[in-house]
């Protein structure tokens, strides 16, 4: 199994939480043992998939609850049409495949009977961005938070962690209306503090910067927080906030972040075309106009490699949030 | 509380009355617009009159009944028939038929489930009916809930991949609380559905597909309330009427015209449609 982060990134963090010791899981993973004990718990809950069951690990909730469990075989559009119609019956149905086919094979479906009839369905995708690795380009989504994030009604969430995965997910099983999880194959270190509970729209601050503020969700979390780390050494102020909500946007926090260091850099593995990237400066263009640099994958598809590989050949790495920072602090 | 259960019409000719009391409000809507979907919503008018007011429980007062069989329009431009029918039944008060497709109307040119309670879930985009319909079934199956779900096609709807994903869905799990209709009337919008795309056997389609199929006159009130009667005894599957139907029906000059799939009435059209109507 591809790991994001070698161990050697790890040990430059000098103050390690009880979190910080457990090794990396999959945010996928969390997924599948959060929704078995959900299960357990909530009678009305429904799950969905489209013959990945095995790969998005919701055939954990499918054996112990196979009633309750609906392959629907390699039919995307119809999962997502029978979960609206699983939630308009009182059920909260979580519909799973990978990020590609969830949201690009089924945008219209998602639009009309999840997002305009404003249903209680939980979309949850793996298999996100190019950490997916081997399989390449078409099965990489990058475009994924864009699709979402563009739908009325949509709440776009993008963990970090194993941890905040399995607190977003018995979060949003109360949270009513359309709600898109993005989740990932490969294992992540655990990031987030021992104590920390995932709120809808509230970015975690693990720190404001004078310098500049990294806006990082999902695996670029840990990157930005590396590349904090070796930014200080240096004598650059660097925060870094976890924007696990895409939509909506924690504005506030933005803000005061955008005004204590007038220089921001967001980090996603995702294109930098609509994505986190994309809605950040959305807001700061109209709002308090700063610098801002984007790290993604830069308008174009992945391909095939290891995960560490592919994450370097985009730049998504704590050495190019570093470069990319003194660059633009050097002019 | 009004419950739609006691008052069930099992009239023939009564539901023939209705039926054309429908038409006439279709017409009205379309023609006040000065567009939508003249063919296509009264080529459904029969099937859909006879589900509602024949087989349906539903409660105006209360859209959200647990209770209530649901409907779904998956050809969401009949959108005017829909409308139409509910104003009839008590949904809403019948002045608001007016307003069809005007600025801030919740008669919306395709169904909106946000602006009118009881419309289950908003269509408009072809194709993804069924699927909800599914989705429902499975739930209120999950339940207990002895509810029925009822789903109304178009012909050529039914050439979107996703229904004939929903129909081996359907088929997979056994949804005998579902009932479906494929309003045949043989027209889209470019032509003959068989010179567009075509679709036949399309009685042989669906039974391979694992459905119980009734192939029946689409505007023969008697043989659509048997074949309703005969979906709700089917065990094990799921079934679909298969309703042979005219496109424009009810209408001389508009039956059977591809033209008028999408045109509203002019006011003189109107008028002198209503009195064939009447008079028919
Ligand atoms: C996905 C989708 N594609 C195209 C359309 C445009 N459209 C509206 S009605 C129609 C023809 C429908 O034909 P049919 O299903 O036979 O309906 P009917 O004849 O009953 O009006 C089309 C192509 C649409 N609404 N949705
Ligand atoms: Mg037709």
């Amino acid at each position: 199994m591809a790991e994001v982060q070698s161990t050697e990134h790890r040990t430059q963090n000098t103050d390690k939480s009880q979190a910080e010791k457990r090794k990396p899981e999959a945010t996928r993973d969390a997924y599948g043992k959060t929704l078995l004990e959900l299960g357990k718990k909530r009678p009305d809950v429904v799950v969905l998939d489209a013959d990945l069951s095995g790969s998005t690990k919701t055939i954990k909730f499918a054996k112990e609850f196979p009633e309750r469990f609906f392959n629907m075989g390699i039919a995307e559009q119809d999962m997502i049409g029978t979960a609206a119609g699983l939630a308009l019956a009182g059920k909260v149905p979580f519909a799973s495949t990978f990020a590609v086919f969830e949201t690009g094979r089924a945008w219209d479906q998602i639009r009309l009977t999840v997002c305009y009839s404003n249903t209680n369905v939980k979309l949850v995708a793996t298999h996100s961005g190019i950490t997916v690795g081997e399989d390449g380009a078409s099965h990489q989504a990058l475009e994924d938070i864009a699709l979402m994030r563009t739908l009325p009604n949509m709440t776009v969430i993008v963990p970090a962690d194993a941890a905040e995965t399995e607190s977003v997910i018995n979060t949003i099983v109360d949270q009513k209306g359309p709600v898109y999880v993005r989740l990932g194959r490969a294992k992540v270190p655990y990031v987030m503090p021992d104590d920390y509970k995932f709120t809808p729209g509230k970015a975690f601050v693990f720190h404001i910067g004078k310098d500049v503020n990294i806006v990082a969700a999902g695996i670029t979390v840990d990157m930005a927080r590396e590349a904090a780390g070796i930014l200080s050494k240096e004598g650059i102020d660097a925060g870094v906030i976890n924007m696990s909500t895409i939509k909506p946007l924690d504005e506030e926090t933005l803000l005061s972040a955008a005004k204590s260091s007038g220089f921001i850099v967001t980090a996603e593995e995702h294109s930098v075309i609509g994505g986190l990237g994309g809605a950040v400066c959305e807001f700061l263009a109209e709002n308090y106009p700063v610098p801002v640099k984007r790290i993604g994958v830069q308008d174009s598809f992945g391909c095939s490699g290891r995960p560490a590989e592919l994450l370097k050949l985009h730049g998504i790495t704590a050495e190019n949030i570093v470069e990319t920072i003194k660059k633009a602090l050097k002019k | 509380m009004t419950v739609m259960t006691k008052g069930k019409i099992t009239d023939v000719q009564e539901l023939k009355n209705v039926a054309k009391k429908i038409r006439v409000n279709i017409l009205h809507m379309l023609t006040q617009a000065g567009s939508g979907h003249t063919g296509g919503s009264l080529s459904a008018a029969d099937v859909a009159v006879a589900i509602y007011f024949s087989k349906m429980n539903f409660n105006p007062d209360n859209p959200k009944w647990e209770g209530r069989d649901r409907f779904i329009l998956s050809k969401g431009h009949a959108a005017p028939l829909l409308y139409a029918i509910m104003a009839e039944a008590g949904y809403f008060p019948m002045e608001t038929i007016n307003n069809l497709r005007k600025i801030e109307s919740p008669l919306q040119g395709h169904p909106c489930c946000k602006h009118i309670p009881g419309i289950e879930v908003s269509t408009g985009s072809l194709g993804q009916g069924l699927s909800v319909a599914n989705g429902m079934a499975l739930g209120l199956r999950l339940d207990n809930n002895p509810a029925r779900v009822y789903c109304i096609m178009g012909d050529g709807e039914i050439q979107e991949g996703q229904i004939w994903e929903a129909a081996m869905t359907a088929a997979h799990y056994k949804i005998d609380n579902l009932c479906a209709v494929v309003d045949n009337n043989e027209l889209q919008i470019d032509g003959p559905v068989e010179e567009v795309m075509g679709i036949q056997p399309v009685h042989d389609k669906w039974e391979a597909f694992g459905w119980h199929v009734i192939s029946i006159d689409g505007h023969d009130m008697e043989e659509i309330l048997r074949a309703l009667g005969e979906a709700e005894g089917v065990k094990g599957k799921p079934t679909i009427i298969i309703a042979n139907t005219t496109k424009g029906k009810g209408v001389s000059f508009f039956e059977d015209k591809v033209e008028y799939h999408g045109i509203a009435p002019s006011q003189e059209e109107f008028d002198k449609a209503v009195k064939e109507i009447h008079n028919g």
